[in-house]
């Protein structure tokens, strides 16, 4: 009976370690990581002397299949759902929990590694153990194979995401590159009128920024100044281009567009003055806040523009020492 | 406490539209607007972004100031392209027939905050 409920609890294939021949990440991962790191601390448990009525209603709102029992902070036993459905067949649900627990625990210490977690879980076939702390004996958490599984598909995805950012860092060229002084120019040609794509050049300004290794601070900063310098091209010009220099104490953006250029720059500069059509701020652009919304993101910015001729708005963010 | 997006669209009932496998997410305050140019300036990392705003550029709008999640309000359709490219994006958006001060309202009752707030 026990069998079938774990197999209908659990539902995830494959956590065997028999089953595994060469050494996978996954085991490295157990091996690596402590039976604490997968447990969950927030302890749910029931007294000797609660009924086993009560035991049901935690099982049930919990979502839980067992429970430690704890007798003033001692762990006295453990109600699984085999005892809890031995329970049910003889009618003894009135009872109290002392009568109905496994008072044998198998238990397992907070800094063991998770492989033995693992194998215990095997060997024995419970659902959950409660997890001791070593030096005190005292109850620290519960781990069920469920907690095994996230904690282990937590740590590959980040070390998944590691990877990636590994494999695309390009940080590296600036060591490589033996000059003087070494200048990275990225160039984005942006669309007038395409305002479906607003914003999509920046975005990927901003992976590139990323992987050259601009702190995150820093790029934020560039990339929420070049998306309006975007979203003003598109808005306003017969199109253009974004360029971004990285170079050795900062990001200069010049964002450069082919007209009709501002009549007055001053005013343009003012928050809340937009020339921009209904149907564009309809779209929530054009709310006349671009403009100051870089000055503010940026350490330098200036604005060279001739009516009839193009803009040319550049800006810079100092990288952080 | 430590509020994920999915808690949030069990809360609110919210219908996932793009971004299924994101829902992990954690929340870490919440924004409201549909000037993109205010969410560009205030929102903040982690936030939820309430919006009546459906096309397709409020997804590198959020993916700019790695916005949590979107809610959608008053029961506004996105094309297919917007939902392709949140996907894409890992931009989850999530839809309401609420309208923008209900959701608000909601969400603040389950104690998420303004960045200001959150200190």
């Amino acid at each position: 009976m026990g069998g079938y409920i774990k197999e209908v609890s659990w539902g995830v294939p494959n956590m065997s370690t028999k089953a595994k021949v060469s050494p996978t990440k996954t085991q490295e991962l157990a091996y690596e990581f402590k039976v604490k790191d997968a447990m969950t601390a927030e302890i749910i448990s029931v007294s000797p002397k609660n009924t086993m009525d009560d035991v049901r209603k935690l099982l049930q709102n919990e979502r839980i299949s067992g429970l430690p029992v704890l007798d003033r902070g001692k762990l006295v036993g453990i109600i699984s759902i085999d005892n809890f459905i031995d329970c049910i067949m003889s009618g003894r649900i009135d009872e109290i929990v002392e009568n109905n627990m496994t008072t044998k625990v198998e238990s397992l210490y907070s800094d063991e590694p998770l492989i033995h977690a693992i194998s215990k879980f095997d060997k024995l076939g419970y659902g959950r153990f409660p997890v001791l702390e070593h030096e005190t004996g005292k109850l620290v958490g519960v781990i069920t194979k469920g907690d095994i599984i996230k904690c282990l598909l937590q740590k590959l995805e980040i070390n998944y995401h590691m990877e990636e950012i590994q494999r695309y860092r390009a940080s590296h060229i600036f060591e490589d590159i033996k000059s003087d002084k070494t200048t990275l120019t990225l160039n984005y040609k942006i669309k007038g009128g395409d305002y479906k794509h607003a914003g999509e050049q920046s975005g990927y300004l901003k992976v590139n920024l990323l992987r050259l290794g601009i702190s995150p601070p820093v790029a934020r900063r560039v990339i929420v100044a070049s998306c309006e310098a975007e979203m003003n091209i598109i808005i306003f010009s017969k199109g253009g281009e974004i360029s971004a220099r990285v170079e050795e104490d900062r990001i200069r953006v010049n964002a450069i567009d082919n007209g009709p250029g501002i009549e007055d720059i001053k005013k343009a500069m003012q928050p809340g003055f937009s020339t921009a059509p209904d149907w564009v701020r309809e779209m929530g652009f054009g709310a006349g806040m671009g403009l100051p919304n870089i000055e503010n993101c940026a350490d330098e910015m200036k604005i060279d523009s001739k009516p009839g001729e193009g803009t040319n708005l550049e800006f810079s963010v100092f990288m952080e020492r | 406490m430590k509020m994920k997006l999915t808690d949030i669209v069990t809360n609110l009932d919210l219908e996932i539209k793009a971004g299924h496998d994101l829902l992990d997410r954690e929340v870490t305050g919440g924004f409201v607007s549909d000037i993109l140019s205010s969410v560009l300036t205030h929102a903040e990392s982690g936030n939820i972004w309430v919006t009546y705003q459906r096309h397709l550029n409020i997804v590198p709008i959020a993916g700019a100031k790695e916005i949590s999640g979107i809610i959608v309000v008053s029961g506004r359709q996105l094309d297919k392209e917007t939902l392709e490219k949140a996907d894409e994006e890992q931009i989850p958006i999530l839809g309401t027939s609420m309208d923008a001060f209900q959701v608000v309202g909601k969400l603040y009752r389950m104690g998420i905050r303004g960045s200001d707030e959150n200190v």
